[in-house]
């Protein structure tokens, strides 16, 4: 294994990045702090794809990219592969990790029966902070998945917590 | 029972979970990347950098001294010993030695060679002024206020800037001690 930090180092940095961009940079523009906060988990995906397919021949089909990704690439990332992949054979695939390593940190309360959400209540801040904190692995998978040359649109679905879903549409 | 020995620094690495360094460095070189894109001025990259290190290091030294037992520093010195063998080690990996202390042993060097923060990285010429790896001395600034010392970190010397290895200066300029809400009933 290569060269190793504490955990908490990139733990921090992930945190305090999301919260610069959220409450200092963006305060009042939540929609362009979430596109920050993808953008750069998106050059994050990009390199570490690129690094970690250096000696490999390119995948054959999107499958195959896909399957890289939860299996090699999520061990490399947070030392476990995916747990639960599925696809509609028609370019969308669900990958579905059971204690999203980034997640287990905070604790955010789902069982919301006020969606209102002019209401800013603090269950709202920690679903909106979580919320805000997974734009950056979906960043990551985008990333990831381009420079495997994928286009394609990630969204996160925490409905389910611990466990965090990650839905992929390819582009056509 | 018999008071819990400070762990050395490597011992204290090799019981905290830890990643790939890859990972970290990336992630914050597309951090600075994106400032950079989003703030355009170097300065105001730098201050960011600072504040963002500044609000992790106040966090950090729980985690700090909860793991690794240090007691409580004798003089400024034996801080600066503490923060260069045990606090970088436990989470860059590397230590980083300390020299140039002055004469009434408030003010020293932090010397680090190897930094994972700047694995890869190169600065282009159009980065003139940027202090890449200012996190680190809003991360120790911080994480001393915690402590009653306020102190002011700066940057000697910047392997990105062409120089042999990084150096901070660290200056306590304050020793502020504690103070609790209430008065001692006597």
């Amino acid at each position: 294994m290569g060269r190793e930090v504490s955990e908490s180092c990139v733990d921090n940095l992930i945190i305090e990045m999301v919260s610069a961009y959220c409450n200092r940079f963006y305060e009042s523009k939540p929609d362009l702090a979430a596109r920050r906060i993808e953008a750069i988990g998106y050059q994050v995906g990009l390199q570490l794809s690129e690094r970690y397919t250096m000696e490999r021949p390119r995948f054959t089909d999107h499958l195959e990219a896909i399957k890289f990704i939860c299996k090699d690439f999520w061990s490399e990332v947070f030392k476990k592969q995916i747990d639960n992949l599925k696809t509609n054979h028609r370019g969308t695939f669900v990958l579905q990790d059971n204690r999203f390593r980034w997640l287990t940190r905070m604790s955010v309360d789902t069982n919301q029966t006020n969606t209102d959400s002019s209401l800013d209540t603090a269950e709202n801040k920690e679903t909106q902070s979580a919320s805000m904190h997974l734009y950056f692995p979906c960043g990551i998978i985008r990333g990831a998945l381009t420079s495997l040359g994928i286009p394609c649109a990630v969204s996160a679905d925490m409905s389910n917590l611990p466990a965090c879903s990650f839905v992929v549409r390819i582009k056509v | 029972m018999a008071p819990i020995a400070p762990r050395s620094g490597d011992a204290v690495f090799a019981n905290v979970e830890r990643v790939n360094a890859e990972l970290f460095t990336l992630t914050y070189g597309a951090v600075v990347r994106q400032l950079l894109t989003d703030l355009e001025e170097v300065e105001e990259v730098n201050k960011q950098l600072d504040q963002m290190g500044y609000n992790i290091g106040i966090r950090l030294i729980d985690e700090f001294l909860a793991k690794s037992n240090v007691s409580r520093c004798v003089d400024f010195k034996e801080t600066a010993e503490v923060i260069a063998k045990v606090g970088f080690k436990m989470f860059l990996g590397v230590s980083a030695s300390v020299t140039n202390w002055d004469a009434d042993g408030t003010c020293c060097s932090l010397i680090l060679e190897d930094n994972p923060l700047v694995d890869f990285v190169e600065l282009p010429d159009t980065c003139q002024g940027l202090y890449y790896c200012n996190v680190l001395s809003g991360v120790i600034r911080g994480a001393l206020e915690m402590v009653s010392m306020k102190t002011e970190v700066t940057w000697v010397r910047d392997m990105l800037r062409g120089d042999d290895a990084y150096e901070l200066k660290v200056k306590l300029l304050k020793q502020v001690p504690e103070e609790y809400p209430y008065k001692d009933d006597e």
